[in-house]
């Protein structure tokens, strides 16, 4: 096993590999941007006493869809210049506090060929500092 | 409407570049985003941009989906989502969006009654072409 480096050959890449990982430190300065983009303007995404009135007793908390981004964004640094992400998939599971690092991190699980397509599948998941699981998924990833 | 009729079609506003450009600081804040993005006159968005964000008018609710539709479920929470993708969205694209349940289904957990509202969503520009579908799944007890 290994860590696949940026626009590594197919062929290079064995199932167990891995993707170096892509982290973000978030904070109201990301939310806010996002929300700004995504029309994402809730309270309990920017007001401490409205997240804590949704039983959230450490405030503000970030947009599950930002971490969805995050996921797109570790997939491109890699793969953005040789392969497509033909899918993505994901749950949400645990909040992402304000300050949480959050890093993505990826292992591939499997390679078959679909046609012209070469494709791998990735398993991901969003980790905080702690070490706990924010966001598992699944990537499809295809070289053609 | 039964379970797996599409809904109408909404058309989005013409894709701006600077639209792509703003996406791609936000996500990728504090750092510089991937030339890819904000090249002039030639970018392709990111392939979770949206262009349904920011609507004049609320998009049609997906009839059966809706809160009101489940009076004693009333909390909510997003239980996650998986795309599919085509083509990669460009300046000037205009993508036009339809949804339907994709299903429902019940189950007990320790949340009490709950319910699985899953909802699957399909985008295709204005050459026809398949651009995305996402299925989301939304937990309400």
């Amino acid at each position: 096993m290994a860590e696949i480096t940026s626009n590594m050959p197919y062929d290079a890449i064995t199932i167990g590999d891995t993707l170096p990982p892509w982290s973000r430190v978030t904070d109201i300065m990301h939310w806010n941007r996002y929300a700004a983009v995504n029309d994402e303007f809730l309270y309990f995404h920017m007001e401490d006493e409205a997240a804590r009135a949704a039983l959230n007793p450490q405030g503000a908390f970030g947009m599950g869809n930002l971490r969805f981004a995050y996921m797109h964004n570790a997939l491109e640094a890699v793969f953005g210049d040789v392969a497509a992400v033909r899918e993505l998939s994901c749950q949400f599971r645990t909040i992402n506090q304000k300050g949480d690092c959050l890093t993505v991190t990826g292992t591939v699980t499997e390679k078959w060929q679909d046609g012209a397509e070469q494709m791998l599948r990735i398993k991901l998941d969003v980790r905080n500092q702690h070490g706990d699981s924010t966001c598992p998924g699944e990537a499809v990833i295809a070289y053609g | 409407m039964s379970a797996h009729e599409w809904g109408p079609a909404t058309a989005s506003p013409p894709v701006g570049e600077n639209d792509i450009r703003r996406w791609a600081i936000a996500v990728y804040w504090p750092e510089r985003p991937p030339a890819r993005y904000t090249e002039p006159g030639g970018p392709v968005a990111p392939p979770d941009f949206n262009p349904f964000a920011w609507p004049l008018d609320p998009l049609p609710q997906i009839p059966g989906a809706a809160r009101e539709d489940f009076p004693e479920h009333a909390r909510v929470m997003n239980g996650g989502q998986k795309d599919r993708y085509g083509v990669p969205i460009r300046p000037g694209d205009v993508i036009t969006t339809t949804s339907r349940i994709a299903a429902i289904e019940s189950r007990a957990t320790r949340l009490g009654d709950t319910r699985f509202v899953s909802t699957e969503q399909l985008w295709r520009n204005q050459r026809g072409e398949f651009v995305r579908s996402r299925t989301s799944t939304l937990i309400r007890y």
